[in-house]
């Protein structure tokens, strides 16, 4: 970084381009969309800027709390899922043979080769009622029925009189396992590059210590993958916040997340002030989770160096 | 082979263990070895010998394909690495960075349950004895790469265990503080009596720390001996050469007769050397340099060839001399700088070289 300095020319080549860039189609819009929530309709397509907190204070209704605060539980949820699942996935990547890994980490990586579109309608066949899931139950509960039959214990009606599918799609169930589907590679990829960079001789110290394999999870792996363990959340929980296409595909009437409010301001309801202000309130809660981040991250390094 | 003057049973024995990696890479072949309780043993070879993957194996942490490890009388077959009772100092020392000092060493004592009110004075205790009292609330990222190392020590110790493993402790500080911790150790081993068992590739370190060194190579077991039994007696060429510096000339056996050897040395003629028992097969014969003499005219005592000097590598307390015939022989002669006078002199032109006959290593292997 110190040779930039004495050569500005060179950097200012390599910086001009993307800085102008994300002036022009970063900033801007955003800037936009942050006068914009200041603003209020006036007829049908006209928006003035009257510079009143109006917008905001009607997010704070209860009506839309309650929404915020069930995309905060589902993304919530959907992190801690993925965050147990990715683990159990990156530890085993870690510990295949090393010519396993990169292939592993490709099926990891796969889904993103997919738009997301068809794979949560591939969700939608897996799912509903004539789906894979409930075809498999119901080739099982016919296979147990004709078992029970074979013992001749069929008339008693133990299973049932019929097979009766599994509600699965179009609720809060089938959002949350659309989200885990859909985030479980941002959380594998973070917690996999900090488990492989850790050195394997922590762990055989721990054993070699008395400790068993629990005790060394706990006491020794989890400890030194936090700041993978950190990432992963954050990477997860943020656009999993977000998400629109999940809840509004796989989601029932009550499953709505802030994205779909949002996107109904902007599209039926032809709201944008009100939804550039819920769009920034999201964004604001985003930015402060990661500041608390970073202050307990510095603290902690802080803390270490004492 | 075990030298126990209480006649105890060996605190570690190796039983024929081999070791094959998947992919059909041999690393250890028949290795038997046996440890007498309180020694200090070496086990010495080049990097990529095998000797670090047989102190896993005593550590549990890779499990012998073939032979067994008993330590303190237990077959350690199926015994887990959190098992056993030996510990280990890692090359890399593994002091987990998210504790403090204390909680590394009371790391292995919490582990165990049980009363946990001793824990705090074990710990104190283990520290006063690697030096590092007072530096306990201590994060391991303000330590100096010593400092690290006596953690760790102090994390293995505490535990008292019969056996301490200890992998290339001493590679990553720099040579000064090598030296420093080399005694260091001698002296930890001396106060808690516990048998270590120290992998090491720097013969200087095995030699002046070790009771005895078990030289290892391409995973076969070439000699285990004293310090002084391996420099002054080899039995192979390798062990000849790997330790130390060496002048090695090859011969054919003329036979043995009346105790004396006679073998005609390839471009230096016949040599007589005083021999125990009788040899058969072609031999390879050795002088270490320091037991070379260089003199003007022909001594009558010893054996002596003339050759011509090529170069002096003066090192401080001693110079080396490289010399060679006009049969192609080369010669390495260490002279030893006892004055500054001597020092000053260096030797030039054609000398002889001549040592004793006694002096004369008959290598079979």
């Amino acid at each position: 970084m110190e040779s930039w300095r004495r050569n500005p020319l060179t950097f200012w080549v390599f910086a001009l381009p993307p800085s102008l860039w994300l002036a022009v189609f970063f900033l801007a819009p955003l800037a936009l969309v942050w006068m914009m929530s200041f603003g209020e309709k006036v007829g049908l397509i006209d928006i003035v800027i009257s510079w009143r907190p109006d917008n905001y204070l009607r997010a704070m209704d209860p009506l839309y709390l309650q929404i915020f605060l069930k995309s905060f539980w589902f993304a919530g949820l959907t992190t801690a899922v993925c965050l147990v699942m990715g683990f159990l996935v990156a530890v085993a990547i870690t510990f295949a043979p090393p010519r396993r890994r990169p292939l592993l980490l490709l099926l990891v990586m796969l889904p993103f080769w997919t738009n997301l579109l068809i794979r949560t309608y591939a969700l939608i066949a897996v799912f509903r009622t004539k789906g894979l899931v409930n075809f498999g139950l119901e080739q099982m509960w016919e296979w147990s029925q004709s078992v029970l039959q074979g013992v001749g214990l069929g008339d008693l009606g133990l299973l049932g009189p019929e097979f009766e599918p599994l509600q699965l799609l179009y609720n809060n169930f089938a959002v949350v396992a659309g989200l885990v589907y859909v985030h479980l590679p941002f959380m594998v990829l973070p917690l996999y590059a900090a488990l492989d960079r850790m050195d394997r001789s922590f762990i055989e110290a721990s054993l070699d210590l008395g400790a068993g394999h629990i005790r060394t999870f706990f006491s020794v792996v989890i400890p030194l993958a936090m700041p993978g363990i950190v990432s992963g959340i954050i990477i997860t929980f943020v656009p999993a916040l977000g998400s629109f296409l999940t809840p509004d595909l796989l989601g029932g009437t009550d499953s709505q997340m802030i994205a779909n409010v949002i996107e109904r301001q902007f599209k039926s309801a032809n709201d944008w002030p009100f939804g550039a202000a819920l769009s920034f309130i999201l964004m604001y809660v985003t930015f402060i989770a990661i500041a608390l981040r970073s202050l307990w991250a510095g603290r902690a390094r802080r803390g270490s160096a004492a | 082979m075990v030298r126990d003057p209480h006649g105890r049973p060996p605190i570690i024995s190796i039983n024929g263990v081999s070791k094959s990696f998947p992919g059909g890479v041999q690393a250890l072949a028949d290795i038997s070895i046996e440890v007498a309780e309180g020694e200090f043993f070496a086990l010495l070879g080049p990097s990529g010998c095998g000797k670090t993957t047989l102190l896993r194996i005593l550590a549990g942490f890779e499990t012998p394909s073939k032979g067994d490890v008993f330590i303190d009388g237990r077959n350690m077959s199926r015994v887990a690495p959190n098992h056993r009772p030996v510990n280990m100092v890692f090359q890399s020392y593994a002091v987990f960075p998210h504790m403090t000092v204390a909680e590394n060493v009371a790391y292995g004592l919490k582990v165990g349950g049980g009363d946990r009110s001793g824990i705090p004075a074990r710990v104190e205790e283990a520290l006063e004895l690697v030096r590092l009292a007072g530096y306990g609330d201590r994060s391991p990222q303000q330590l100096s790469g010593g400092q690290t190392q006596r953690v760790a020590l102090a994390r293995a110790l505490v535990k008292k265990p019969r056996v301490l493993l200890l992998d290339e402790p001493l590679s990553a500080l720099d040579a000064k503080l090598r030296e420093a911790m080399q005694l260091e150790l001698v002296r930890l081993q001396e106060t808690v009596g516990i048998t270590f068992v120290i992998v090491t590739h720097d013969q200087n370190e095995a030699l002046s720390m070790a009771d005895r060194i078990a030289v290892i190579e391409q995973g076969r077991l070439l000699q285990v001996a004293s310090p002084l039994e391996l420099y002054e007696y080899p039995t192979s060429r390798f062990v000849a050469d790997f330790i130390g510096k060496m002048n090695l000339f090859e011969g054919t056996n003329l036979g043995c007769a009346g105790g004396v050897l006679s073998v005609n040395v390839n471009g230096l003629g016949r040599m007589d050397i005083p021999c125990e028992d009788n040899i058969e097969g072609d031999v390879g014969l050795a002088v270490r340099p320091e037991k070379m003499l260089l003199y003007d005219h022909r001594p009558d005592d010893r054996l002596a060839y003339e050759a011509i000097v090529d170069k002096i590598a003066y090192q401080g307390s001693e110079t080396r001399v490289f010399l060679s015939t006009g049969d192609g022989i080369n010669f390495e002669v260490s002279v030893r700088n006892a004055s500054r006078r001597a020092a000053a002199e260096s030797a030039s032109g054609s000398v002889w070289v001549a040592w004793h006959p006694a002096d004369t290593l008959i290598l079979r292997d």
